[in-house]
Parts: structure tokens; C-alpha cells; sequence
């Protein structure tokens, strides 16, 4: 398999204040993803995972280190609308990454500025948006829409580039729980439809049991990196690092205190019900 | 206990004489108990927004009544400015409304607008920012050099300045971390418990409103469609999953195994009730 | 409130008026105004009348919503109308005080308003049929030339396309901060003109702060979707001049010389 993105020994510092010593945001960062993953990347905020996420198409550069995207390096200054096709970032703030009054003309951005020729820009317009749901929104004006809707047009602009993997940089930290879903479920089945790579950057855990692979980042580097059902259990650990473990766990956690013969890493709703059920039968 | 707020039949029109003419609150009437700790919860659209700028007068009723006390809050237009330090409203990502020169200045500009003298504002700077969680060396930094959640603080602390009866908070912990989310929740529950003036707060996170609320109202098109304890309102779980608002995730789990044949109670909403029911289900069986 | 206040003033529609290229009405709009300036007699100002006539008809656009649209500048067209009546020299038919009424000033005055007026009614006909991307678009397409100029003809339709799409998020914003600072006492309605000035800076300094921080934003959201300037770029919708763009610039040709020869005779 393939590496879409890597990186080594990474570091990175921001400018210091006037008379400060420079804080490394990112302390040597060795991380590989695999084309066609879902990985989750949580941390609390100042954990570095933004900064790594600017690294991934280029919008940082390594202070040390090297970060490669498909083989290319992003420090290679001739490289970067070749790295930037590969890797779409969608942001935080819905309102603050759309370019055009009209969805359509929004979501033809990106190819308008890679040159694809006209009638091909149409077909991919159409073609994103569909992959995300919103054709029929084509021709509306963008204010009028939803948060979440806004955030999966500005998903469609991504994929209007035919990117080989798209990195969520936060992108539902400001939705309420209708739009948080929506956004997932489109990113969810870009991932499994079109094979593309996602790199989920939150901190809502929950959002972590959906991916493939769990990456835990604290002050500047990754402290865990595992599967959902390893991470997510170590109830303890993530409680250290300012985070939480989803409830279903904390509630296994506290029925094994209590004597109860269950496994930890049942996430869901369903599973948890199911291995406590069976507690009970046995 | 009385009610502090009586919201009598309240509607509330955007758009009127245009084709968006839509009706954001359609007939409420609701009653915010002196010292209660409530939630309203319901989502984006629901009409929560426009409602509880009712509460303190920045929107005015279409049609309806809102009480203060006994008295209709419009019932001198004149004195609405009034009704604001009684109410105090902290609007969403309420970071984004700061811009005095220091944290100071900032905080003391509502006790300021009431007209108070030098040394009552002083006091009440002070005591808002212990209660907002934050400390005194920040008081002559620039608001724009503290971090996120800090902003959002020093905001916050800029409401409970003015002292009010009611503080009405619209989604206090939106896009902070899990920990930055339970300290603002903590240091809400506080200042709930030691001033003991009512407090209103307005969440789409079930869990959030759950764990630390004493009653909750649910809004859903335009109105209320459920009022009562979390343990009364999540008795109803079907229905707040019918209007699409999620349940904790603790009373899922209960629904399921409920579901499943276990005599468990389905709405429960915490990890340890959920956990004394089982030992005690257990303990029953054994 | 601020929310309610319509901008840009398009009415979408699917009339000849709309579906002419964007560059073929901002054509005829400059080629109308010309004919305006040229027309001199009753005659002339006549055929000018019957072509906005004809404009208004084909839009479809309510000649209501043009009456209306002159409302901001009732002040300016009675002003002038006074100005030419009272001050143009002549034959004197009244005289009060220190004011005489001339023959002439009656006529300049009454050509005068009709003047400002139809020129008014016809630029209000281009922007209410047409979009302003389109309009973007067609002045960016126009002016295509003056690149080689050195004139920034692509950035500065960027800059007026992405400033049309932030007037609405940014006004939502002013009405969420003004909100916000009312909430704190703030009073923005009451008080001598300098402390009303003094009340606004609660609401320009965050506006300014997000204004800035949007710019930030949308910059590199822009950078991240490979935008580098105008060099090799391409078009979703590429403009392209039908059959009917050019039959309505023909026709208006003719009209504009009838206009032109009618005044070459005086009339």
C-alpha cells in the first residue's frame, strides 16, 4: 500500500512573541497515512494537531524534518499546486472558505485555477456535487444555506479537483449535532465510494469511532496511534491529555469496577447494549 | 418557587409583507423559575435564538406578552435598556463581540452603561472575572492577546457584571475541547450554585444539558414541545428523536437494553445512574 | 433590521432582457446613455422614451420598481429642475423678487429631468436584469484588452465578486455584534451626534477584527484551492455572444443613428 502522506521528524515553531523563546508546536512528528484510510486526529486545542493538519497541503513548512505528499516534497516551492491538487483542506469556519455567490461557481473554483478546460469543469462540477448531495442547490446563493450544507459545498469544491485525499482541518467544530452528521456521513462515504483518503482533525471523540485508525496528539507530538477500539479505552490516558472516553466506554470502565464481566472496547450504542445483555445471560 | 419570566403567547414574525414572511416562534408560553438552572435545547432553526432574545427585550413580540416579575418588559419602550441589565443575554462565539483596549475596560463596559461609580464597577470587574474562572493578571492585557477560550471568558465576564437576575447563555461551550468544554460548564454550575440567580442555558448537546441542568424545555417548529426534569424529558426519548434532536448516549444505551429485556429504567441520563441500576439488577437476579 | 434590507438589486428572470449576454447590455447601456446626451428636441427625446419603453416591456421588470428606484435621488432631480428654471436666460415670462422665469429655463428644466430620470430608469434596467456575477463577469471580459495595459483587470473583478459575496454575511454579522453590545447597555439611538459617534466603536472594532480574520481566512482557503492569479485560468461558464445579441445591437445601431442625424438637423 501506499503512502499518501508522510512525514519525518517533523517540527514546526511559530514566530514568538517580541522577546520570547520560540515554542515548538510540533516536536518531531514521524507519521505515515495510507491512500484510501480514515484517520482521526484528536488532541485539545494548542495539542498541534492544526499545525500538523497546514502541513499536509503545504499552507505550513517544515521548520525541520521532511513531509512528503505522494512522494512529493512540500518544501519544493515548484511543486505545491501539484501537492495542492492532491490534498483539499476544508476549514473550520463555513463562512470564511467560500469564494463565489453562486454554489455552482463556488464549487468550480478550484479546477477554474487548475485550467481544465470549460466543459469539463461542468461535468465535474455536477459530478462533486452530487457526490455530496447538494445538486440541487446548483444555482442558490450560499448564505441562505445550512452550516453543515455549506461545509459539504465546500467539500464538493475539494473533490471538484479530484484530490487523492481530503484533510478536515476542524470542519465541524462549529456545527450543531444535524450538520456535524451530515458532514461525516459525506466524508464517510467519500472514503468508502471513492477510495479517497480522510484525515479527520477534531476533538469530538465520538467522531473517532467511525475511522480507521486513531492518531492522539499532545503537545506537539503523537502520543497514541492505534485502532478506535485500542484508543478509545484507555479511559485514563485520554482523560490525562484533557480528553474524554465516549460514555459507552466509561460505562463498561465503571461495570468492570463493579465486577461485571463485559470487554472494554464495545463502542457503539448497540455493542455496549449487547455485551452487558450478555453479562447478564451468562 | 415563582416564575422570574412568564413568556404569555408569544409569536414572533420575520418578513412580514414579503414571501419569506415565516413565523420563528409560533404561540409560546413558557414560565423560568426564580433560581431554577433551565435548558432549551432544540436545533438550528428551532426558533431558540429568536426566543430568548425576547427575554431581555432586543426583539420585540410580534404578538404575546413577556413578563418580568409582573411587569410587561414593553410596557415603557423607554426603559427597555432596563430590562437588559435585569436579563443578561451572552450571545454564541460571544469572543467575537469584544473590543476595548484592556480586559478591564472591556468587562466594566456594561456596569458602565448602567451608570454606576468607579468603585461599584471595580468590584464587580473583580468578582465577574473569579467567576468566569479567570485571574487578575489579566485584567490589563488587551483582550486580543488571551486565547480562544480566555476571550470567550472575559466575554461572559462582561454579562455577569451587570449583575443580572437572569443569565441566559446561548451554547456557552460551542467549538471548545472536551476540557475546555467541562471547565466553562463548571465554573456555569458555580456561579449558578453561589449567586443562586436563575440561570438559562441554551445547548444542541443532550449530554451537556443533562448533567447539569434542573429542568429543560425542547423546542422544535417554532415551539415548546416539552418541558420538565431530564428524567421526565428523556422518558420521552422516542419523541425528541422524532423531531431529530439526539438522546444522551447513556439513555440510548438503557433504551437498548430495556429493549433487550432488561428491567432497566430508559431514562436514565448518567453513567453512574445507569451503573447503581445494573449492580442493583444484578444484585436482584443473584 | 439589517437582515431585512435586500442587496444588489436583481430580479431573477427569464426574459429576452435577461438572457442577453451580460457585455451586450452593459454595451447598449453606454450606447444608450450617448443616445440620451445627443438628443436635443421633443422628437428625439421621444424615440429615447419609446426604446426605454421598450426595454422596460422586454425585461418584464414592474416599471413600479424603476419609479421607486428614483426615490433616492428625488432631491437631486428637483434641485437641478430649480436650478435650470430659475438661472437659464431669456425671454422672461414671470418674475418675482429676485427670480425671473425664462421660456428657455421652462424647456431646459423639463429636459433636464428627463434626462436624469430616463438615464436612471436605464442603468436601473441593467442592474435589474442582470446579475452581478454576470455583470462581473461582462465588465471583466470588456475590459479584457486594458490587461496588456498593465491595468489589474482580473483582480479587480475578483476583489468585487468576493466583496458581493461577503455584504451579506458581513451585515448578518453587524446585526448579531449590534445586538450583542445592546445586550450590554449600549444605546446607539440617543445622545448629542459626537456621543452617537463614540457608540459605534463597540460595533466597528469586532466588525473590523472579523473582517480581517475572514480575509485571513478566506486567503489562504483560496491558496488551498490552488489559486495563483489569472495566469492559466479557465471558466465554468465561458460568455459567448448568441444571435440575439447581435440582432438587439444592430437594431440599436439604427436607432442611435435616427438619434444622431435628427440632431445633425437640430432637432
Amino acid at each position: 500500500m501506499t503512502d499518501i502522506i508522510k512525514t519525518e521528524n517533523l517540527t514546526f515553531a511559530y514566530p514568538p512573541d517580541e522577546g520570547k523563546e520560540p515554542v515548538l508546536a510540533l516536536q518531531g512528528i514521524d507519521l505515515s497515512i495510507t491512500q484510501g484510510s480514515f484517520t482521526v486526529v484528536l488532541g485539545h486545542n494548542g495539542s498541534g494537531k492544526s499545525t500538523l493538519a497546514k502541513h499536509m497541503n503545504a499552507v505550513l513548512l517544515p521548520g525541520g524534518g521532511t513531509v512528503w505528499v505522494d512522494g512529493l516534497d512540500t518544501a519544493n516551492e515548484e511543486l505545491l499546486i501539484e501537492i495542492r491538487r492532491r490534498v483539499g483542506m476544508v476549514f473550520q469556519n463555513p463562512d470564511n472558505q467560500i469564494v463565489a455567490n453562486v454554489v455552482e461557481e463556488d464549487v468550480a473554483f478550484g479546477p477554474e485555477n487548475l485550467g481544465i478546460p470549460t466543459p469539463e469543469i461542468q461535468a465535474r462540477v455536477s459530478a462533486a456535487l452530487k457526490a455530496v448531495g447538494m445538486e440541487e442547490f446548483t444555482l442558490h446563493a450560499p448564505h441562505h444555506l445550512s452550516g453543515g450544507q455549506k461545509q459539504r459545498i465546500a467539500i464538493a469544491g475539494v473533490i471538484a479537483m479530484e484530490p487523492a485525499c481530503i484533510v478536515l482541518d476542524e470542519s465541524t467544530a462549529m456545527l450543531d449535532p444535524l450538520g456535524r452528521r451530515e458532514v461525516l456521513d459525506t466524508v464517510k462515504k467519500l472514503n468508502r465510494e471513492k477510495n479517497i483518503t480522510i484525515i479527520l482533525i477534531t476533538h469530538h471523540m465520538d467522531e473517532a469511532a467511525m475511522a480507521d485508525r486513531v492518531v492522539v496528539m499532545d503537545g506537539g507530538r503523537v502520543v497514541m496511534d492505534g485502532t478506535p477500539q485500542e484508543i478509545l479505552v484507555q479511559v485514563e490516558k485520554l482523560q490525562a491529555i484533557g480528553l474524554a472516553a465516549p460514555h459507552t466506554v466509561e460505562l463498561l470502565h465503571g461495570l468492570r469496577q463493579d465486577g461485571f464481566d463485559v470487554p472494554l472496547d464495545a463502542l457503539g450504542i448497540q455493542e455496549c447494549a449487547d455485551v452487558i445483555t450478555a453479562s447478564f445471560k451468562s | 418557587m415563582k416564575p422570574i419570566i412568564r413568556v404569555e403567547n408569544l409569536t414572533h414574525t420575520y418578513g412580514v409583507n414579503t414571501p419569506f414572511c415565516r413565523n420563528a416562534v409560533d404561540h409560546v408560553s413558557m414560565e423560568i423559575m426564580e433560581g431554577e438552572f433551565l435548558g432549551i435545547i432544540g436545533h438550528t432553526g428551532s426558533g431558540k435564538s429568536t426566543l430568548i432574545q425576547h427575554l431581555n427585550g432586543l426583539l420585540k413580540p410580534t404578538s404575546g406578552r413577556i413578563l418580568l416579575g409582573e411587569e410587561d418588559i414593553w410596557a415603557d419602550p423607554k426603559r427597555i435598556r432596563n430590562v437588559r441589565f435585569r436579563v443578561g443575554l451572552v450571545f454564541q462565539y460571544p469572543e467575537y463581540q469584544l473590543f476595548e483596549e484592556t480586559v478591564y475596560k472591556d468587562i466594566a463596559f456594561g456596569p458602565k452603561n448602567m451608570g454606576l461609580d468607579e468603585k461599584e464597577i471595580d468590584r464587580r470587574v473583580r468578582s465577574a472575572l473569579a467567576f468566569s474562572g479567570l485571574g487578575e493578571e489579566l485584567l490589563d492585557k488587551s483582550p486580543f492577546d488571551l486565547s480562544g477560550g480566555q476571550k470567550r471568558r472575559v466575554a461572559i465576564a462582561g454579562v455577569i457584571a451587570m449583575e443580572p437576575e437572569v443569565l441566559i447563555l446561548d451554547e456557552p461551550s460551542a467549538g471548545l475541547d472536551p476540557a475546555g468544554r467541562q471547565s466553562m460548564l463548571e465554573n456555569i454550575r458555580n456561579y449558578h450554585k453561589e449567586k443562586g440567580t436563575t440561570v438559562v442555558m441554551v445547548s444542541h448537546s443532550m449530554d451537556e444539558v443533562a448533567e447539569n441542568v434542573d429542568r429543560i424545555a425542547v423546542l422544535a417548529n417554532a415551539g415548546v414541545v416539552m418541558s420538565g426534569t431530564p428524567h421526565q424529558v428523556f422518558s420521552r426519548a422516542q419523541e425528541l428523536l422524532d423531531v431529530g434532536l439526539n438522546v444522551p448516549q447513556v439513555t440510548q444505551v438503557a433504551m437498548e437494553l430495556k429493549r433487550q429485556g432488561l428491567a432497566i429504567d430508559p431514562a436514565v441520563y448518567t453513567v453512574a445512574d445507569l451503573r447503581a441500576a445494573l449492580c442493583a439488577l444484578r444484585g436482584g437476579i443473584a | 433590521m439589517l437582515k431585512d434590507i435586500t442587496l444588489g438589486q436583481y430580479f431573477p428572470g427569464n426574459s429576452l432582457a435577461h438572457k442577453l449576454d451580460p457585455r451586450t447590455k452593459i454595451l447598449l447601456t453606454v450606447l444608450y446613455i450617448v443616445t440620451l446626451f445627443c438628443a436635443r428636441s421633443f422628437v428625439s427625446y421621444g424615440i429615447v422614451a419609446l426604446l426605454l419603453a421598450t426595454g422596460v416591456k422586454v425585461s418584464g421588470v414592474a416599471p413600479k420598481a424603476l419609479v421607486r428606484g428614483l426615490k433616492p435621488i428625488l432631491f437631486i432631480i428637483c434641485f437641478t429642475a430649480a436650478l435650470n428654471l430659475l438661472y437659464t436666460p431669456g425671454e422672461v415670462l414671470a418674475s418675482f423678487w429676485i427670480f425671473k422665469i425664462t421660456k428657455e429655463g421652462i424647456f431646459t428644466a423639463f429636459f433636464m429631468v428627463l434626462r436624469i430620470t430616463m438615464l436612471i430608469m436605464g442603468t436601473f434596467l441593467l442592474t435589474y436584469t442582470t446579475s452581478p456575477i454576470a455583470l462581473t463577469d461582462g465588465l471583466e471580459t470588456l475590459l479584457g484588452p486594458l490587461k496588456k495595459a498593465k491595468v489589474p483587470v482580473h483582480e479587480l473583478a475578483m476583489i468585487m465578486s468576493i466583496a458581493l459575496r461577503f455584504i451579506p454575511t458581513l451585515i448578518e454579522e453587524t446585526d448579531k455584534i449590534m445586538s450583542a453590545q445592546k445586550a450590554r447597555g449600549a444605546d446607539f439611538e440617543s445622545g448629542s451626534l459626537m456621543q452617537r459617534a463614540k457608540a459605534l466603536v463597540p460595533i466597528l472594532v469586532p466588525l473590523f477584527i472579523s473582517a480581517f480574520r475572514r480575509a485571513d481566512e478566506l486567503a489562504v482557503a483560496m491558496e488551498c484551492r490552488c489559486y495563483h492569479g489569472d495566469a492559466g485560468r479557465t471558466k465554468l461558464h465561458v460568455l459567448r455572444y448568441q444571435a440575439r445579441d447581435y440582432l438587439v445591437l444592430a437594431a440599436y445601431g439604427i436607432v442611435l443613428a435616427a438619434v444622431l442625424t435628427l440632431a445633425h438637423f437640430g432637432l
